[in-house]
């Protein structure tokens, strides 16, 4: 039953990309094909581009990723504790609270150490 | 029992046992079937809500949309795709070529995967995975991921811009979006979606109003939309991450984000409105996939009501928005749910949908005046007169 579903998702998966796929695939045989220099060149607004595109970016986006996978890694683990909720006592569940509380904890710090501040 | 489609199913399978193929052979035939029929319904629904897209947003404006061809201009969606199919293929100069073909195909495949979770009727799903859930979030996430590939592959300022954008707007949101999702597992103690469905004798919108409104608010900022439209914004970085895209390409990112508004009203529909219950629907299940059209499509012009009636949110308060406000409201309400849930064990119905409903109510009140008392500083803080720079005045010599 188990390798049946994943079966399905497996089939899935190959199936779903060919579609779209297709539709990018029928434009090849069927559109015109006249690149030139001019046509090629990169929009911006009708500006020439100046330098390179692909630059050093900002460490802000990547502290919002950082803090992101945090919070995402560890709310994973309360899925479990979720599915589980009618066999917990209420001990357990207070534990799970407890898990929250420390992560609510990791906001705040994040909140007060600036990280949250778009500068 | 029965429907159409397991009937269809079981027939098709003694045919393929009856060849003499081996029963893992019929069974992965029999797969690629079945998703090649709901893949192809898909995008033939997909072409149609361009349609409903272009003539809900003329109502909304006042106009009158696409009318010209054919009744009510329903053949328009056709000739748009016709034109796309024709139209030149540009790449531009400089572009990582397999990154930048792989990001239109993999927006739409990622919508499309989607569906294989989504409960369409009774006992009719494409697979009922036991973590339903995280397989949806992971899958989704694929589609954020899309974007971010076309924004950088393009060479393109405008679209590296888009695709930072991205990296801060719509992996944030989906903090809150993991937490709401988390609150119908834990009612109903199970991560499969189909499982959430059956056990829905009251729609858990009654039971958790607040997370249903938190996951609707981060799925809106996932796909994109306004207000939440920072990635695409026109007005500031011309198209976002397709501005380099012509063609097919850019009509496969259109696509996929109208079908991924569907598919969100889908899933909302599914873990918070009973997905495809409804009245008759034991009797005859074909029912189902009309209550869950109807529910999806309700919650689709909800989410395109939004999407033209609000401005663009700044980016420094989208982020605000996020992390100060819907974050913290969501993990509290996860705690009262679950405190609450664990609290009313054995008590009636009646008793446990009005607790929750208040408790839901009061925690969403209480973070509102808490963000309204905010907004009444930043607002004086703003309105304070800023230090500005003058000349000097010159000194008026008196004359006598």
């Amino acid at each position: 039953m188990q390798t049946e579903q994943w079966l399905y998702i497996g089939v899935f998966l190959v199936l779903a990309p060919l579609l779209p796929a297709a539709a990018i695939l029928i434009p090849r045989l069927i559109a015109p094909r006249k690149p030139n220099k001019i046509k090629q060149d990169t929009y911006e607004c009708g500006m020439e581009t100046v330098g390179e595109t692909w630059i050093q970016f900002r460490v802000q986006y990547y502290i919002f990723a950082l803090v992101f996978l945090i919070f995402d890694v560890e709310l994973v683990f309360l899925y479990p504790w979720a599915v589980a909720f009618d066999v917990l006592p209420m001990f357990a569940v207070l534990e799970g609270v407890l898990f929250v509380a420390i992560l609510i904890a990791g906001l705040v710090y994040a909140w007060r150490k600036g990280a949250l501040e778009w500068r | 029992m029965s429907d159409p489609v397991t009937i269809i199913a079981n027939w098709l399978e003694g045919l393929l046992l009856g060849w003499g193929l081996s029963p893992l052979l019929a069974t992965i035939i029999l797969n690629a079937i079945g998703i090649l029929v709901m893949a192809a319904l898909l995008l033939v629904l997909d072409i149609f809500l361009v349609w409903v897209e272009r003539k809900v947003v003329a109502r909304f404006q006042d106009r009158l949309g696409p009318n010209r061809l054919g009744p009510y201009g329903l053949i328009q969606p056709i000739a748009d795709v016709i034109k796309l199919l024709i139209k030149e293929d540009i790449t531009p100069r400089g572009a990582d070529r397999l990154v930048y073909n792989l990001a239109p195909i993999l927006t739409l495949a990622t919508v499309l995967l989607l569906w294989a979770v989504i409960p369409i009727m009774p006992n009719v799903v494409g697979t009922d995975l036991n973590v339903g859930i995280l397989y949806l979030v992971a899958v989704g996430a694929i589609a954020t991921l899309a974007i971010i590939m076309a924004g950088w592959s393009s060479n393109n300022k405008y679209a590296l811009l888009g695709a930072f954008r991205t990296v801060a707007q719509m992996i944030s949101y989906e903090v809150p979006m993991v937490i709401a999702l988390l609150i119908p597992v834990l009612l109903a103690r199970s991560m499969g979606v189909s499982d959430i469905v059956y056990s829905q004798e009251v729609w858990y919108i009654l039971v958790a109003p607040a997370a249903a409104l938190i996951f609707l608010i981060s799925s809106i900022a996932e796909i994109g939309r306004a207000p939440f439209d920072l990635v695409e914004a026109e007005s500031e970085i011309v198209a976002g991450f397709h501005i380099e895209y012509t063609g097919m390409k850019f009509g496969l990112f259109y696509a996929g984000e109208l079908l991924h508004a569907l598919t969100i009203g889908a899933l909302f529909a599914a873990l918070f409105l009973g997905g495809w219950s409804g009245p008759g629907v034991q009797a005859v299940p074909v029912l189902g996939v009309f209550y869950l059209l109807i529910k999806a499509f309700f919650i689709y012009w909800v989410i395109m009501w939004i999407k033209y009636s609000l401005p663009r949110i700044r980016i420094d308060h989208m982020l605000n928005f996020n992390w100060k406000f819907l974050t913290p409201l969501a993990l509290v309400l996860l705690l009262a749910t679950a405190i609450a849930d664990k609290a009313l064990e054995g008590s009636t119905t009646v008793v446990y949908i009005l607790v929750m409903l208040g408790l839901n109510i009061v925690l969403v009140l209480g973070a509102l005046a808490l963000a309204r008392g905010y907004a009444s500083k930043e607002r004086q803080r703003v309105g304070e007169p800023k230090p500005v720079a003058r000349p000097p005045q010159p000194t008026v010599i008196e004359q006598s």
